[in-house]
């Protein structure tokens, strides 16, 4: 949501028109961030399937973390068997 | 009454609660969705005898509570339907986070609440602990003092309600057994009457799949004060929309409201304010106080949210003392509601010296002659300047 708009236009009641959750970009409430070493990827696509968001885009077998919208709460890496995935500091 | 009012209403025996039914079924509601509890059963036990026998077109929404009954009416409110539910005293502080939920998401529910006492101790009579407890959520908030009044604000309710300037949720409140249960005449509206006033509901949220929007959003730190801000500027526009629907009402019914009720006002020295069943009983005292000499005249308070700022300022200012009767106790505050939204309006610009007397509580009755203790002892109080508390009046050891 733009934080521009006062609350004299504001939608009424807390309502948003549809679609508008892909523009709340969450990736700055992230701490750490999860690095994939493809070296070590194996693409089994378990992150994948773990990522409560899903933050993480998979194109067939590859994966990419979506920092956008990765809150960074290390359940790929936690889950990851190949042990491929590293939660790096967020620099402030 | 003028000939034409007459030719578009009824005269009718009922109950406060089955008045209260009556104008919901006339209002034509889409959807009701309530829970039983003394003294309040009886208005959706008629409304779901209507919507059995075919008399009225709704959908009744049995549910396990009242939380559950006012999230019911949320969410087919939040569909477009015209939605009303009824409850009282527990059933109301059940509600409560629902309350919040109504008003903030704009959504034009009526609410009718047979007013009782709180539990501990558990009692089932009238007094208004519910009511203000529901002070802050958000409501438009209306009190009949008998069937007539309540019949006509359910009715205007609606009105307000879904008035596009306002979208908020309005209570409508009246003493339990005291309204709720006695069998009174009063004069209701033809049924194609309140179609034409109310119409059907088109103002709002509105659920539609080909114009998809989120409702009941997460707005942290950088929206939610603007939707509150923009809540609170609707309560605003509602004294004017009040204004409007109380002019229209009564050019169709012949019955003038108004946010405030005064009797004997005009040349009174002393104002006793009360609200709900008993500013009838105080008006019978003062007639009898006017016989004596005394000057002195009653206001009832009939629209309690939003709070009628420049009526009452108008009004109280005239006054050397008022005499505040609250049928609810805000224990460790300086006073009752009523008496603080009174010293509020008139800061910092009065003389006049006020009295609280806090009654009634649990149903404790409230005879004319009461309203005579309470005068007598609260104008020689305010005379001797002692308005530094609430005082109490009817409860043993005082």
């Amino acid at each position: 949501m733009s934080t521009t708009v006062t609350w004299r236009e504001i939608d009424l009641g807390g309502s948003v028109a549809g679609g508008t959750s892909e523009k709340y970009k969450t990736g700055n409430w992230r701490v750490e961030r999860p690095v994939i070493d493809y070296e070590k990827c194996v693409r089994c696509l378990i992150c994948w399937l773990y990522c409560p968001e899903p933050a993480i885009i998979r194109k067939g077998n590859e994966v990419k973390i979506d920092y956008d919208y990765c809150k960074g709460c290390g359940i790929c890496a936690e889950e990851c068997p190949k042990k491929a995935i590293t939660m790096v500091p967020e620099e402030i | 009454m003028m000939a034409e009012a007459l030719a578009r209403q009824h005269r009718i025996a009922l109950t406060g609660n089955d008045a209260v039914a009556y104008a919901v079924k006339q209002a034509n509601v889409d959807v009701i969705s309530a829970y039983p509890i003394t003294p309040q059963t009886f208005v959706v036990e008629t409304l779901s005898r209507y919507v059995n026998d075919g008399e009225l077109n709704a959908k009744f929404i049995n549910v396990e509570s009242e939380h559950s009954a006012l999230s019911a009416v949320i969410g087919a409110s939040l569909a477009g339907a015209r939605t009303f539910t009824a409850t009282a005293s527990q059933g109301l502080a059940y509600m409560w986070e629902a309350l919040y939920a109504a008003s903030g998401l704009r959504l034009p529910i009526v609410m009718a609440l047979a007013a009782r006492a709180l539990s501990a101790p558990i009692n089932i009579h009238n007094d208004h602990s519910d009511f203000f407890g529901m002070r802050d959520a958000g409501w438009i908030m209306f009190n009949g003092e008998e069937a007539q009044e309540t019949y006509d604000l359910t009715i205007m309710a609606f009105k307000i309600a879904e008035d596009p300037r306002v979208l908020l949720p309005v209570v409508v409140s009246y003493d339990g057994f005291i309204v709720s249960h006695a069998i009174t005449n009063f004069y209701a509206l033809n049924d194609d009457v309140v179609k034409e006033f109310l119409g059907v509901r088109t103002t709002g949220p509105r659920i539609d799949s080909d114009n998809a929007r989120s409702y009941g959003v997460l707005a942290l730190q950088d929206s939610y004060f603007e939707f509150k801000r923009q809540q609170y500027e609707a309560m605003e526009n509602a004294r004017q929309v009040i204004q409007e629907v109380f002019k229209k009402y009564g050019e169709i019914s012949g019955r003038n409201y108004r946010p405030l009720k005064e009797y004997m006002t005009s040349d009174a020295e002393t104002c006793i304010v009360a609200m709900g069943s008993t500013v009838g009983t105080a008006r019978h005292a003062v007639k009898n106080l006017r016989e004596k000499g005394e000057k002195v005249g009653v206001v009832g308070i009939l629209q309690y949210r939003p709070w009628p700022v420049k009526e009452a300022e108008q009004l109280f200012s005239r006054f050397k003392r008022i005499i505040v009767m609250e049928k609810v106790m805000s224990p460790g505050a300086r006073a009752g509601p009523v008496y603080e939204d009174i010293t509020a309006t008139l800061y910092p610009n009065y003389n006049v010296k006020m009295i609280d007397f806090i009654y009634g509580l649990g149903g404790r009755d409230i005879p004319a002659q009461g309203v005579i203790d309470i005068y007598k002892r609260g104008k020689e109080l305010a005379d001797k300047g002692k308005t530094d508390k609430a005082y109490f009046y009817g409860v043993r050891g005082e």
